[in-house]
């Protein structure tokens, strides 16, 4: 239990997809306007994050080692992401119409979320079994919410703040990710 | 050998394969029913989602207008065309309104207003009126802190010398910047109407001259000078009524501070004598005395009595008044 715990921890903190690992930068900087469509963008990947690494597991486990064909590893992990992010995209449209339309183009941009993928390349990695691989794409997919959230509340206050007009739009959000990223940085020491 | 080909080939397709019948089984499960007029509608929309209309973006305003919710012209920024074009889909009829622009009634510039203190707060005039109205010093003008540039869904506005600036090729009047400011200096007015009031001062004339070197003094000057009975000084401050108003630029010409826009370039009458039939209702019409002529006779019009208001033009039963 203690270690799925860390492994969780580890993944939201100390090794924080977008903010340590640089991983998912497209969807951060793109969607991050507003808090409630970064939420929901959170949400989205979240979703995709927790089913992909389940069944990238299980693809691993039963067909590519069973066949010994590892090197097929990446084209069949993103086959499974493609399908599942086509399958979110029909189940947001169904279910939320508002959200699907805030969401955009960058719905169908997870599919080459690299985050999505690097969660399923890294439980395979770190030898994860399928219930560590689980946690660790919760873990991974609550981090990227996180760091996407609190980027878009810095953001929302950056709209209306007195910004030198050449650091105005993107380069001034640039430099609020590079901030954050260094606060996320503290997370290093922390040990169980 | 055959193994090392079949395996991934035969595993990888068969990963395919299920992906593929899942997806297809939840694109029936998933689909959402639409009725076929809303994606027509949709198209002919401006596509801007600027909420003009009252809806939350042009997907909504469709679906509000197949439903009967929202009337085939509620898109203020596609105007007379996008109208017809939903009307079309609808099949029902639709009666054109003119399409109007968003002006803004102050020229306030940093040279001619002074700052009653230096605000350092954020950019943002509803944040800035809170604080004591504002750091202009007339109470009632443009704060120039771009609010209505940034809700602008058009890149319409610009501000320039600390006042708002219109482009209206680009301005779709979809009443956002309206709606944004917090001292109302914007409205909407119709497009063919070149004359309006820049200032929105209510203040007696003393204290406007005090406080900007351009504001209304209400002198009632272009009252007087109107012959349509168009503009009016209600509270100190000069009110032109669009539905009366004919361009003729009196008014603007009369101000003596200069704070009424006028048509950039006064068109004059000239009538074609081969086609007058000297009935003399243009005469009749006309309220500064620059036709000329005799009834049966051919009639001309005096070049420099005439404003330009082209209400001989309109009422002409012979169409021979050119404004040129």
């Amino acid at each position: 239990m203690k270690e799925l715990i860390v492994i969780a921890l580890g993944a939201i903190l100390i090794e924080n997809f977008v903010l340590v690992k640089f991983l998912g930068i497209c969807p951060f900087l793109g969607v991050s306007r507003k808090v409630e469509t970064a939420l929901g963008m959170g949400m989205a990947v979240t979703f995709v994050m927790v089913l992909a690494s389940l069944i990238t597991w299980l693809v691993q486990t039963f067909i590519l080692e069973h066949f010994h064909i590892q090197y097929l590893q990446t084209i069949a992990f993103i086959l499974v992401i493609a399908a599942l992010v086509q399958f979110v995209e029909m189940f947001v449209q169904k279910a939320s119409p508002t959200l699907y339309q805030a969401l955009g183009v960058y719905l169908p941009l997870i599919t080459t979320n690299c985050a999505v993928l690097g969660v399923a390349l890294l439980n395979i990695q770190k030898e994860f079994n399928l219930i560590k691989s689980l946690v660790y794409g919760v873990g991974a997919a609550i981090g990227f919410t996180l760091a996407i959230v609190l980027f878009a509340g810095v953001r929302e206050r950056l709209e209306i703040a007195d910004i030198p007009k050449p650091l105005q739009g993107f380069p001034i959000a640039l430099i609020t990710a590079a901030l954050l990223s260094i606060a996320f940085l503290g997370f290093q020491g922390l040990k169980f | 050998m055959v193994d090392k080909i079949l395996a991934p080939v035969l595993s990888l397709s068969g990963l395919g394969l299920v992906f593929g019948s899942l997806l297809a089984y939840a694109s029936q499960k998933f689909a959402v029913e639409v009725d076929e007029r809303i994606p027509l509608v949709n198209d002919t929309l401006p596509g801007a989602n600027c909420g003009g209309c009252g809806f939350a973006g042009c997907g909504a305003f469709a679906a509000a207008v197949v439903e009967g919710k929202a009337p085939v012209d509620g898109c203020p920024v596609g105007g007379a065309g996008t109208s017809a074009a939903i009307a079309e889909v609808m099949g029902v009829a639709v009666d054109n309104a003119e399409r109007k622009i968003a002006r803004v009634l102050c020229n306030g510039t940093d040279e001619q207003t002074k700052e009653k203190y230096a605000y350092y707060g954020v950019t943002d005039c509803i944040a800035a009126s809170k604080l004591g109205g504002g750091s202009k010093s007339c109470a009632y003008g443009c704060l120039g802190l771009g609010t209505c540039a940034k809700a602008c869904p058009f890149d319409a506005i610009k501000m320039e010398d600390g006042i708002a600036v219109i482009d209206a090729d680009k301005c779709t009047a979809c009443g956002q910047c309206v709606t944004a400011c917090p001292k109302n200096v914007i409205e909407l007015i119709p497009e063919s109407r070149t004359t309006w009031v820049m200032c929105k001062s209510k203040d007696k004339g003393k204290e406007v001259r005090a406080v900007c070197g351009t504001g209304c003094i209400g002198c009632k000057l272009c009252e007087k000078a109107c012959k349509f009975d168009a503009v009016h000084v209600v509270d100190n401050i000069a009110i032109i009524d669009y539905e009366k108003c004919v361009n003729c630029n009196q008014c603007v010409v009369k101000c003596p501070k200069n704070i009424i826009n006028g048509k950039a370039e006064v068109k004059k009458a000239y009538i074609h004598e081969d086609k007058c039939i000297g009935c003399t209702i243009c005469k009749k019409q006309c309220k500064f005395d620059a036709v000329e002529g005799e009834l049966k006779g051919k009639h001309k019009i005096v070049e420099e009595n005439c404003v330009g208001c082209a209400l001989c033009a309109v009422k002409c039963p012979k169409k021979c008044i050119e404004m040129r």
